[in-house]
């Protein structure tokens, strides 16, 4: 664009003519940047990847596209992200050199991911988790998630003749399914239980309670020796606290009393067990509980824990690699199962929760769905389970991925109680599937705990949210 | 030279009204689009038409949330003003004053600086600090002293549903104090010297001299105090999310609109989220214009 002078002798007009031009040039290249950025407001439509397969072989049952790259995102968190940059993606790239890793971390995962997606740019293999994780219900309901069938019924890598499924700990399958499908691949093993120092029961000649009248009274022992006997943060992990309720209802009148309360069946908070349980822990909270707990977050109470202020804490059994900094050498984490609560428990005292943890998907909107699903059997191979112990001492759902390692004595105490505990283990969802649940259950649990509700009032407020929630036509209800 | 004249400053208005609009209005009417919408994230958008709405207005969290916004609204203004008025009183013409010259109390000029110090700080910061003031144990700052001082029990500042809110906003007034002062300061500034003079030769004391000078002559400054505060009383997502115990609680106690709209958004709830987000620009729009209603007044010509 040539700028010409109308007439030399009027140079304000001509200066004033280029302004209007430039103004007019960086309006035009204003406006499109503009029509860019707003159309992200609200996000582009759905663009279904095309059916983007490879050539199949031994070595790639499921068809992936050897010469496309795949973008791996890692939630950087409690585990890290060295397990994949480490173990995973070199296990991936030893199997298909030809197709290029492309490795980002975060501890933002939706603030990362989505925008990604509503760009039309999803990324293959997502592990969703931490406190910004993506709504796996939401998710699965607007479709992003590819279905995993394909995976775990392809042969596994260590093993052709068996499928991924059979190589897996029973339940994987379906902690990760919704309404029967399977989209989320739970990876770690992961035990709930009530943790406390090894050491410092031994000093004291303490043992783990198996009744609730021994838990009351090992708690009497506690308090005169001018430690806390149990507690939780209240300012950000009630639900460490409903958890333990929970098994504990669970262990009154069995495992189906979960099953109805994800189920959102009618009354399934009102139920006895729940009411019993709620009353024989709101007991502990009134009695026996760390001084200001309601108003602690879970890195002090846990801190107390560890200069030995607080005997007993209820937590899974990510506790003693999150603390590894601030615990005493001598500190040893053990494990013990809630106590039951009457002598006619329809579950033994071992009985506990487990499940898989830390979830993983691929997305299906991305360009090389195939290629996420092949990284995840390579993950659920023995190396690959292996790899991920020995970097975060967590055992996986990898059947046999555990053989020749030594665990530390907390991981040691809850594989030993999931031994313990036989077939009696079970798992609970609602609060993965209704998050406004959760949040129900989180504050009421507080209210109960110190002393500001009774038992039946606790019931009755989580049973009206649920019954909100049932009512909700906007909300997606799962079954199991 | 009239000729070219509307196309000039035409030219100089398009690109920053087309980047206003875009930028600013769209998103605004995207909003309000949206709150009537059910959207997740990832697919398109479905109409819900008043839906939303009515579940906003069915939930007991959003009648508690514009409870606190009242609270706040009524003490934030009230008691920070108070205090910026009376530091920024003593500051400038608190003194002894020294041949009809009026000044500040002994040390104003550090005083000044201590005032402000909390200004430069983020409110996340500041919640993280009065986190540890006010712990519930013996590791409190306030708590660590009380029960030094022989109290059975910690206060529960935070845990304590009735003392929850007053406590966040002690926080917020701690942080806008200093703001405050330095703004009546520069009003007070303003003040010519004779009229101090005239009334103390009158006969005025200090507190004459503050109710009957000071005060009249600032109504315009205050005027814009109350303003700027009333829509920090909307806002307060920050130290409330930061700040308070489980998401706004104790079960609710300390919520507001911003945080409410924070909890959809982590539920991938966008409608509903907007829905709550023309709540709150909604109550803020009337506010303002209730306001500079209210405080119309005559200003005094000196």
């Amino acid at each position: 664009m040539s700028v010409t002078p109308e007439s030399p002798s009027q140079p304000i007009a001509l200066s004033r003519r280029s302004v209007l031009q430039r103004a007019a040039i960086a309006g035009l290249v204003a406006t499109p940047a503009a029509g860019l950025l707003a159309a992200c407001a609200t996000g582009g439509d759905d663009e279904p990847s095309t059916d983007n397969t490879g050539a199949v072989s031994a070595n790639n049952p499921l068809g992936a596209p050897e010469d496309q790259p795949i973008n791996v995102v890692i939630f950087n968190g409690g585990y890290g992200d060295k397990y994949a940059t480490d173990v995973h993606e070199p296990l991936y790239k030893k199997a298909h050199p030809k197709s290029e890793v492309k490795h980002q971390s975060s501890q933002a995962i939706s603030t990362l991911v989505q925008p990604l997606i509503a760009g039309g740019n999803a990324p293959e293999f997502v592990n969703n988790s931490g406190e910004k994780s993506m709504d796996f219900g939401a998710l699965v309901a607007d479709g992003q998630l590819q279905d995993l069938t394909a995976l775990f019924d392809a042969p596994s890598v260590d093993d052709p003749s068996k499928k991924v499924k059979d190589t897996l700990v029973p339940g994987t399958v379906d902690t990760g399914s919704f309404n029967g499908k399977p989209y989320v691949l739970y990876y770690v093993s992961t035990v709930f239980g009530i943790w406390y120092s090894g050491k410092l029961f031994t000093d004291n000649g303490w043992t783990a309670p198996k009744t609730w009248a021994e838990f009351t009274g090992l708690c009497d022992k506690i308090k005169a020796k001018g430690i806390a006997p149990y507690a939780y943060a209240g300012a950000n992990a009630a639900y460490y606290q409903w958890n333990i309720i929970l098994t504990s209802a669970a262990k009154i009148g069995g495992a189906d009393v979960l099953k109805n309360i994800d189920n959102l069946e009618d009354g399934a908070w009102k139920v006895d067990a729940v009411k019993q349980a709620a009353e024989a822990w709101a007991e502990i909270g009134a009695k026996y509980n760390l001084q200001g707990a309601e108003g602690l977050k879970h890195t002090d109470v846990q801190l107390k824990q560890n200069q030995y202020q607080l005997a007993m804490y209820p937590s899974g059994d990510w506790l003693e690699n999150e603390q590894k900094k601030d615990t005493p050498a001598d500190f040893k984490y053990q494990m013990l199962t809630t106590p039951s609560v009457t002598a006619s428990d329809k579950l033994k005292s071992t009985a506990l929760r487990a499940t898989a943890g830390e979830g993983y998907v691929v997305l299906s909107k991305s360009k090389n769905p195939k290629g996420g699903l092949e990284y995840m059997r390579q993950m659920l191979s023995k190396a690959g389970g292996k790899g991920f112990t020995e970097v975060v001492k967590a055992p996986t759902v990898v059947l046999g991925s555990t053989e020749g390692l030594t665990f530390t004595p907390g991981t040691q105490s809850s594989q030993d109680a999931l031994k313990a505990a036989g077939s009696e283990v079970f798992n609970l969802f609602f609060d993965g599937w209704y998050k406004d649940l959760d949040k129900e259950a989180r504050t009421a649990t507080n209210e109960l705990m110190f002393g500001r509700i009774k038992a039946d009032q606790f019931v009755e407020r989580i049973q009206k949210k649920a019954d909100e929630i049932k009512k909700d036509s906007s909300i997606t209800k799962f079954k199991r | 030279m009239r000729h070219g004249r509307y196309p000039f400053i035409v030219g100089f208005l398009v690109a920053p009204v087309v980047l206003y609009a875009y930028f600013v209005l769209w998103p605004y009417v995207q909003t309000i689009i949206l709150s009537f919408q059910q959207w997740r994230g990832f697919t398109a958008p479905r109409w819900v038409g008043v839906e939303n709405y009515k579940r906003m207005l069915d939930n007991d969290r959003f009648w508690q949330a514009l409870q606190h916004h009242g609270i706040i609204l009524v003490f934030l203004p009230l008691i920070t003003i108070a205090f910026a008025l009376v530091f920024a009183f003593l500051l400038n013409v608190g003194g002894k004053s020294k041949g009809g010259k009026t000044s500040g109390v002994w040390g104003s000029s550090f005083y000044r600086v201590v005032f402000f110090l909390p200004q430069v700080l983020a409110v996340p910061v500041i919640a993280v600090l009065f986190a540890t003031v006010y712990r519930p144990n013996e590791s409190g700052l306030i708590n660590g002293v009380l029960l030094k001082a022989g109290l059975d029990g910690p206060v529960g500042f935070l845990i304590d549903k009735h003392l929850a809110l007053p406590s966040l906003i002690a926080v917020l007034v701690w942080q806008a104090v200093g703001f405050y002062v330095v703004l009546f300061s520069a009003g007070m500034a303003n003040i010519p010297a004779e009229i101090y003079e005239a009334a103390e030769l009158d006969g005025a004391n200090k507190v004459t001299l503050f109710f009957r000078v000071t005060f009249p002559l600032l109504w315009d400054t205050i005027q814009t105090a109350w303003v700027y505060l009333g829509i920090l009383a909307f806002d307060a997502f920050a130290i409330v999310s930061v700040l308070a115990q489980d998401n706004g609680g104790p079960d609710g106690a300390t919520t507001v609109l911003g945080l409410e709209i924070y909890n959809n958004m982590q539920q991938n709830r966008y409608g509903d989220a907007a829905t709550y987000g023309v709540a709150l620009c909604v109550l803020s729009l009337v506010f303002a214009a209730f306001t500079l209603r209210l405080t119309r007044r005559e200003t005094y010509e000196y």
